[in-house]
């Protein structure tokens, strides 16, 4: 596979916002999504970002996620400052330095699981890409997906397809990969399968930031940053850290009928 | 996203949605049949109706003799009477462009026979006679190139005369009196009717030119020349090479001197041939737009749906990094070939179609090249302006919305 994008020369942190507001207008009503919030993310992290609903936390992976771009303050993404960034060079940036995982999986429907994992590098710019399908087949592999790169999305049980969905985020190597929810739409069992296999990609190197409103999900990470109203209420580091394969292994012997997925 | 990759994709996605591919194919599939077989059988119709008029003899072109004018007093058309058969054979000698050559000496007189007697109009004529004017004989025959050389006394009854003399149709073969000789009819013509000025064209007999110089009318002047091209296009050059041919016979070439003869055309007949021809081609040209406008709308109807339907994948592709040209390409790559496919199709359609109808119902068609050109290069073009307000639609969405959207 070819090399990683180059890091910057300092080593800083991936991700730095800095007093970053967001604010929304809908209708005549001012909606105040972010507050001024600071945050510094460090190469290797794995942060979960709790929080109610309407709390920002949607927001802020928007604005992490190059999707959105603050009203004010700034956000420094490995190096590269976004604010002011057109919609084409945000395309780019997505493209090279993030991978994204969803809730709903977000698999184009009817197209194989190689297909779905092959189409960012397709989208790539900067030529970084030879080949394509060996790349995305390796990705698959990494994932536990190796004898299924042929079924559509239609073929796959719901864990099967985020690891397809999690395949396609780490497929162009990049340096944040971002999960929103991934474990909301899965049953409990597959929720610590797909957790170990988060877990065991950030032992890897990648740096994980995922949202989710359950505890439990939020103990497999490293930190966990609790937002509410728009600031962040909490920032500490995840004292009990849980690991998902020994959970997977003792919910397995307690429950023999178990289906793997 | 390379161009070639941005072609895969789309016809990917054309692939999958095969019903939907379909239907949106389908209007133009209609479309094009539809003008295809409108145009197959317009022209058909267009060259029928050009014989048609063409029988009526607009590819005829008359020379007459010049007027003379006798102390400033014009005796108007014909009184300089120098056309002569000398004249007729150089024309028919020389001319490219003219297929036929016929001198024409007018005469009357009492022609004899039958059941009694009957003034009428003789023309001496040769034998091309009878191609210029876009006639034919309904018994008998026309007079040979023999009999016009050795100025036999043969005679060709107008269906007037026929009918007046033999009304029982034994004409061919009788023997009649013209002037003080005696012919021998060899034919008659078929009925051709009033002219538009009201005179019986019927009422006439011929006979070879040589004979009634001989026989008739005494004298070695020609009332016409005629002369017919193969199509109503190239009159207006023949007209000039006629001039070229007659001056030079005459020997007007040196000096200013102006023509002694009058070539003229039967412009008001061809002028109206090609307004019919233009009505048609317009009206064709109307038809063939409206229904592939309407196979356009039907794309972009589609394709409209399709954005909406298709916004989380619109999405999707955006978070993974598209920028918005992508998917306007994506997306006008899909409905022109989508366009394209459905305008081969239909082609293919509108020439089976005409194929068939014109066997069964009899009528001409043909499809011109050209036809088959416009008809799937307008299928693109409408592919194009129809496709990109959608597509537009797609590359402008935003990314967050696009993913949310249910």
């Amino acid at each position: 596979m070819p090399a990683a994008t180059a890091r910057p020369a300092a080593g800083g942190p991936v991700i730095s916002l800095d007093k970053v507001v967001k604010r929304y207008t809908m209708g005549t009503n001012e909606v105040l999504a972010m507050r001024g919030v600071d945050l510094i993310v460090e190469p290797g992290e794995m942060v979960a970002i709790m929080g109610a609903s309407g709390s920002g936390k949607s927001t802020m992976m928007n604005i992490i996620g190059c999707l959105d771009t603050p009203t004010s303050g700034s956000y420094v993404l490995d190096g590269v400052p976004v604010n002011g960034l057109s919609r084409n060079q945000l395309a780019d940036l997505r493209n090279q330095k993030l991978g994204f995982v969803f809730q709903g999986f977000n698999l184009l429907p009817r197209t194989t699981a190689l297909d779905n994992v092959e189409l960012p590098m397709l989208y790539d710019r900067a030529g970084r890409w030879t080949d394509t399908r060996a790349t995305a087949a390796a990705a698959l592999t990494r994932v536990g997906l190796g004898a299924r790169m042929d079924h559509e999305p239609s073929e796959l049980s719901g864990g099967q397809q985020q690891r397809v969905a999690i395949a396609r985020a780490i497929v162009t190597q990049p340096t944040v990969l971002l999960a929103d929810e991934p474990t909301g739409n899965l049953d409990s069992h597959t929720t610590v399968d797909v957790m170990s296999l988060f877990q065991e990609l950030n032992e890897q190197g990648i740096t994980i930031i995922l949202v989710t409103h359950e505890p439990d999900v939020a103990q497999y990470a490293k930190r966990i940053v609790e937002m509410r109203d728009g600031r962040i209420i909490r920032d500490v580091p995840v004292a009990d850290r849980h690991n998902a394969k020994a959970d997977l292994a003792s919910m397995v012997s307690d429950d023999a009928l178990a289906v793997v997925a | 996203m390379k161009k070639i990759t941005l072609f895969k994709v789309a016809t990917q996605s054309i692939i999958k949605n095969k019903l939907r591919t379909m239907l949106t194919m389908l209007g133009i599939v209609i479309g094009v049949g539809a003008v295809i077989i409108m145009v197959a059988i317009g022209n058909g119709a267009q060259s029928q109706i050009e014989k048609q008029i063409g029988n009526l003899g607009t590819n005829m072109i008359v020379i007459t003799a010049g007027s003379t004018a006798q102390g400033g007093v014009s005796q108007g058309a014909g009184t300089f009477n120098r056309l002569t058969i000398a004249d007729a054979d150089k024309i028919k000698l020389n001319s490219t462009l003219l297929n036929a050559v016929s001198p024409v000496i007018v005469t009357r007189t009492q022609i004899i026979g039958g059941l009694g007697n009957w003034r009428t109009g003789v023309n001496g004529v040769s034998t091309d006679y009878l191609t210029i004017r876009n006639w034919g004989v309904s018994s008998g025959e026309l007079f040979s190139d023999d009999d016009v050389r050795s100025k036999k006394k043969v005679v060709v009854l107008g269906n007037t005369v026929a009918t007046n003399l033999f009304p029982d149709g034994n004409a061919v073969g009788a023997q009649v009196q013209l002037g003080r000789s005696p012919f021998t009819v060899v034919g008659v013509l078929s009925p051709k009717g009033q002219t538009a000025t009201g005179n019986d064209q019927d009422d006439v007999v011929l006979v070879p030119y040589t004979t009634a110089q001989d026989r008739l009318s005494g004298f070695s002047f020609l009332a016409q020349i005629l002369g017919s091209t193969s199509s109503t296009a190239v009159i207006p050059a023949a007209i000039e090479e006629v001039k070229l041919l007659m001056r030079d016979a005459h020997n007007l070439n040196g000096g200013n001197v102006p023509d002694d003869f009058t070539v003229r055309d039967q412009t008001a007949i061809a002028a109206a041939a090609t307004s019919t021809t233009s009505v048609m081609t317009g009206l064709l040209a109307a038809i063939a737009s409206i229904s592939l406008i309407v196979g356009g709308i039907g794309i972009m109807n589609i394709m409209l749906v399709s954005v909406t339907e298709r916004t989380r994948e619109i999405g999707i592709r955006m978070a993974i990094g598209a920028r918005g040209s992508d998917v306007l390409t994506q997306f006008l790559i899909e409905s022109i070939v989508m366009s394209v496919l459905g305008g081969v199709i239909g082609l293919l359609v509108g020439l089976g179609g005409a194929a068939i109808l014109g066997k069964f119902t009899g009528w001409a068609t043909a499809t011109p090249w050209s036809a088959v050109f416009i008809a799937v290069g307008f299928s693109a073009a409408v592919g194009v302006f129809f496709g990109y307000y959608p597509a537009r639609k797609a590359a402008s969405m935003n990314p967050i919305q696009a993913l949310r959207y249910e």
